[in-house]
């Protein structure tokens, strides 16, 4: 079966005047339909990044610099602006972090929510506005009659990030890109977005490619998990083998600072030192300089992402590496 | 393990000169790349010399009497038939080198601009830190007299300071009264952004534990504001120091234009435009052209400063 | 929103009463009123008998108090160069000034904000860059160069147009319009640009900045997200942002206009408010001078009062906002 999306050797670079910075170093990953892929990382990692790449978003000067991105099997990401932007919304829909800025505050939700259906379909005004309600009752919003001609600010922090997936599904597209839908928002409110954001991603069809940072997330709601660290992936495999055995010595870094409810330990596993800057990155393994169990190969050879049980890890500890080149 | 693999490599780099980090910093940087800041730079730099040694540049002084001559009068540029030397730019009406005028009358409006900005700043400067540490009525005070000056476009108040003035000391202005009048009428109208932005810096800093800790120590709250806030406002009032040194010269040319500045004796490069105005009819062009190209070169080249420096202060835009 | 109305009423009878007080001073405290409307001839006696008359010897909030209410009553007492009354001599010019004002308002509106729409949306075409180098000579340029300028070009190189005066008027009831005639038209047009020049750089700094801080907001990115149209994104949801904020300060900027048309008055000779005051600066004449003050504020403080409460009619926050504090 065709994934719906397939993302294949990407590579994302940002010219700046102090060189070229790579953002995403060659990437590959592939998301069912209707399935969950969480990626997950630390701050910088570029999770955000490969979101906005996919969609066609980056700001110039960044740009795609390698590898191909394929929805349904079609390549998406050498598309003239205008065919793009009619992908964007219709068949990938993508929703922010902060509910609060991502709505026009100077119009009703439900004129954004019209204006986006009448885009992408051809439904009238009246049979749009009678759309946009009946997606406001899905997404939970009570009373929407009476909502739908409220702004923004009107509004509640979970209530918006609401409306924001009501808009970001207006126009039933297959695959669905959450970038942090949850930081923003009050620990409470989370769980319920979470769940609203898989049942609604599950009873229209909707792929979802969740980004976040937050594990617990994953846990709950991901089919699928991919690692990324320093503009790479790490690790990816089903969610259940990622969390309870970890392969890459960064994801047993990140599994091991989750405190757990079950067994009790007296200190949190930390991993020394932090994510390398972009103008930094160490050769070889970018993970090697915090790596205990780093090696001879890590420091000058780039392990790629092989398969390992049930996921794919880049890691010298489960391939073997050239050993005649290492020897020199 | 090699020793890249212990240590990272940031770690084994020098620190850098401290010059060498000046030289590196993104202000240089981006000046430098800039041609066009450099070029403003350079006329800036340029008007500035000519006029502050124009005594020992121009040809004669057009404001001694005994250095002029009559017959010279309304001679046209060199180039054009008529013209003679040394009068490169031509004579006006009584005969005075407009090239030399136009040495002069930049003097005075740059001075007259540097004197009332700085005034305007350090007044501004004075009165936000006084309104932002002593709160409660005062603030109140200086805020809404903010606030209701603003509301007014500074020339019409230094119009008013200056027709009262000269209301209060009769036609015996001198000349060295007419200068600091300017300066502060100009000055007064200017001080609202400066104290605003020096106020806000205040409040946020008093609000900080240390100055709490300082009080409990004894030492006065308004030594440990007064150090602790400037070098946070240093860069938001350079570039209101800036636009302000363009908005100054504009507003002092307008008023010697408008009659109520420098007079002919003691002209600013808007009296000298406002002399040439009658000659323009007459084809007589150069003597309100020239002094006209100057003073937009001038406040050209300064703005183009404070745009650049307002660039490169703003750390949104890094 | 009531509230809020009244609230900001009462902050411009504050306003206005303060700048009375700074015209009142000026009245009567600078210089002797008394010396300056009668010749030199009067005698002493006669000069007391008048002061007593005038009622110059009152407490002083008595004076004010007179002051104040007279001048609510528009009577600011007799022009001491003309000795006709002020307010007749401000009546007479007043048109000429809002006619060049507005008309220069309108240029400025009408090629700035196009010319900031673009060169926020073309950021990199070398129209743009003509543009923003053209803006930033606008606001190097003083108005009153700008004129020069202009009556250099036309009137004395290519004798089109001319460069004093209004042309002829057409009187229509209290009002004298230039708009009428061929030659008020022409008249109006060099002292409009050089009058509106300055504004319309200013605005188009203006638009150009508000959208661009506007296109780089999360609503933009998501609207963008969403799939929605080139034209909805920029003149849907981006324009109308920007509009709001510019709209406050271009409205404010009429007030700016009102009173730098002194300025541009005087280069063209152009029989207006402006020029009033000028002449009054220059010989001293008092009265002139306070009342211009006080018109002058008043307009400005009515037409702060006007755009405050018209953003809050626009911008739902506000209008929210106002009632909550209601």
């Amino acid at each position: 079966m065709t994934p719906v999306l397939s993302v294949q050797n990407l590579r994302v670079e940002f010219p700046t005047r102090r060189g070229v910075l790579t953002a995403i170093d060659d990437i590959s990953f592939d998301i069912a339909p209707g399935e969950v892929l969480g990626v997950v990382g630390e701050s910088g990692a570029g999770k955000s990044i490969t979101g906005t790449a996919i969609i066609g978003l980056i700001e110039p000067p960044g740009h795609i610099a390698g590898g191909q991105v394929l929805l349904r099997g079609s390549r998406i990401d050498n598309l003239p602006p205008d065919e793009m932007r009619r992908i964007r919304g219709k068949r990938i829909g993508m929703v922010f972090q902060d509910p609060l800025t991502s709505l026009n505050p100077l119009y009703r939700i439900g004129d954004q929510l019209t204006e986006t259906i009448t885009t992408h379909t051809n439904l009238s005004g009246s049979q749009a506005r009678q759309k946009a309600l009946s997606l406001l009752t899905e997404v939970g919003i009570p009373a929407p009659e009476q909502r739908i001609d409220n702004y923004p600010h009107q509004f509640s922090g979970g209530m918006r990030q609401r409306v924001v997936l009501a808009l970001a599904l207006a126009a039933e597209p297959e695959l669905v890109i959450a970038d942090e839908p949850t930081t923003a928002l009050d620990v409470s409110v989370q769980a319920q977005i979470i769940a609203l954001l898989k049942r609604l991603c599950a009873q229209h069809g909707a792929a979802v490619m969740l980004i976040t940072h937050d594990m617990g997330v994953i846990a709950e709601t991901a089919d699928r998990v991919a690692v990324m660290y320093a503009g790479r992936i790490a690790e990816i495999g089903p969610v259940r083998d990622v969390i309870k055995q970890p392969l890459h010595p960064y994801t047993k870094g990140l599994m091991g600072s989750i405190p757990s409810l079950t067994h009790d330990s007296d200190r949190l596993v930390q991993i020394p030192g932090s994510m390398p800057r972009l103008t930094a990155i160490p050769s070889g393994c970018p993970f090697h300089p915090r790596c205990p169990r780093a090696f001879t190969p890590c420091p000058t050879f780039r392990p790629e992402l092989a398969p390992e049980q049930n996921s794919q890890v880049a890691c010298w500890l489960y391939t073997p590496f050239p050993v005649a080149a290492a020897a020199e | 393990m090699t020793a890249a693999a212990e240590h990272p490599p940031e770690v084994l780099m020098r620190r850098p000169s401290r010059l060498r980090a000046i030289l590196d910093s993104d202000l240089v940087y981006s000046f430098l790349r800039s041609k066009v800041t450099v070029a403003a730079a350079i006329v800036t730099l340029v008007i500035v010399l000519a006029a502050v040694f124009a005594p020992y540049i121009a040809p004669k002084n057009p404001y001694d009497l005994t250095q002029i001559s009559i017959l010279d009068s309304n001679n046209p540029p060199i180039w054009m038939e008529g013209g003679a030397w040394p009068y490169i730019l031509g004579t006006d009406d009584q005969g005075r080198d407009v090239f030399s005028t136009i040495l002069y009358g930049s003097r005075q409006s740059i001075a007259i601009g540097l004197m009332a900005t700085l005034f305007a700043g350090m007044l501004g400067i004075a009165l936000g830190l006084f309104a932002g540490y002593a709160g409660g009525t005062t603030d109140a005070i200086i805020m809404r007299a903010a606030d209701i000056q603003s509301t007014f476009p500074a020339i019409l108040i230094a119009m008013l300071i200056d027709g009262t003035s000269r209301a209060l000391f009769g036609e015996q202005r001198n000349e060295t009264v007419v200068f600091w009048v300017m300066v502060l009428s100009i000055g007064l109208s200017f001080w609202v952004q400066y104290a605003r932005t020096v106020r806000g810096s205040t409040l946020v800093e008093k609000s900080k534990d240390y100055v709490l800790a300082a009080r409990l120590i004894g030492i006065h709250p308004a030594k440990i504001l007064f150090r602790h806030v400037l070098p946070n406002v240093v860069g938001p009032v350079l570039v209101i120091a800036t636009i302000n040194l363009a908005l100054a010269i504009i507003t002092e040319a307008t008023l010697s234009f408008l009659g109520l500045g420098l007079p002919p004796t003691q002209p600013s490069l808007g009296t000298l435009i406002q002399i040439g105005q009658k000659f323009l009819f007459a084809g007589e062009w150069w003597i309100a052209i020239f002094p006209g190209i100057t003073l937009a070169a001038l406040v050209l080249a300064v703005n183009l400063l404070g745009d650049w420096l307002r660039d490169a202060l703003n750390p949104k835009l890094r | 929103m009531l509230a809020f109305i009244i609230r900001r009423l009462l902050q411009a009878i504050v306003v206005m009463l303060t700048v009375a007080l700074i015209a009142f001073t000026l009245f009567r405290f600078v210089g002797d009123p008394i010396n300056m409307m009668v010749g030199i001839e009067t005698t002493n006696e006669d000069r007391a008998q008048l002061r007593q008359d005038l009622g110059l010897n009152d407490p002083i909030p008595v004076q004010f108090a007179r002051f104040v209410g007279k001048a609510v009553r528009l009577d600011f007492g007799n022009s001491y160069q003309f000795k006709t009354p002020v307010i007749d001599l401000i009546a007479d010019r007043f048109p000429a000034t809002m006619e060049l004002a507005i008309a220069s308002a309108i240029f400025s509106l009408l090629i700035g904000i196009p010319m900031g729409v673009y060169t926020a949306l073309h950021r990199r075409s070398w129209l743009s860059n003509i543009f923003l180098a053209a803006s930033l000579i606008g606001i190097s340029l003083p108005t009153f160069l700008i004129g020069i300028l202009l009556i250099f070009l036309f009137p004395v190189t290519l004798g089109v147009l001319p460069s004093f005066g209004r042309g002829d008027v057409v009187r229509l009831g209290f009002w004298t319009t230039g708009l009428l005639t061929a030659s008020g038209l022409k008249a109006l047009v060099l002292p409009a640009i050089t009058l509106g020049l300055f504004q319309m750089t200013l605005i188009m700094r203006l638009v150009r900045g508000e959208m661009l801080e506007v296109l780089r907001t999360d609503y933009i990115k998501f609207a963008r997200a969403r799939g929605l149209t080139d034209r909805a994104v920029n003149f849907g949801h981006a324009l109308k942002n920007t509009l709001v904020p510019v709209m406050t300060i271009a409205g404010l900027q009429l007030g700016s206009i009102i009173a730098f048309a002194l300025i541009t008055e005087s280069v063209f000779q152009w029989p207006g408010m402006g020029l009033l005051f000028l002449k009054a600066v220059q010989n001293v004449d008092i009265p002139i001078m306070s009342a211009y003050l006080l018109l002058v504020a008043f307009i400005f403080v009515t037409i702060n009062l006007i755009v405050d409460i018209l953003y809050a009619v626009v911008d739902p926050r506000i209008r929210i906002d106002a009632r909550a504090t209601a």
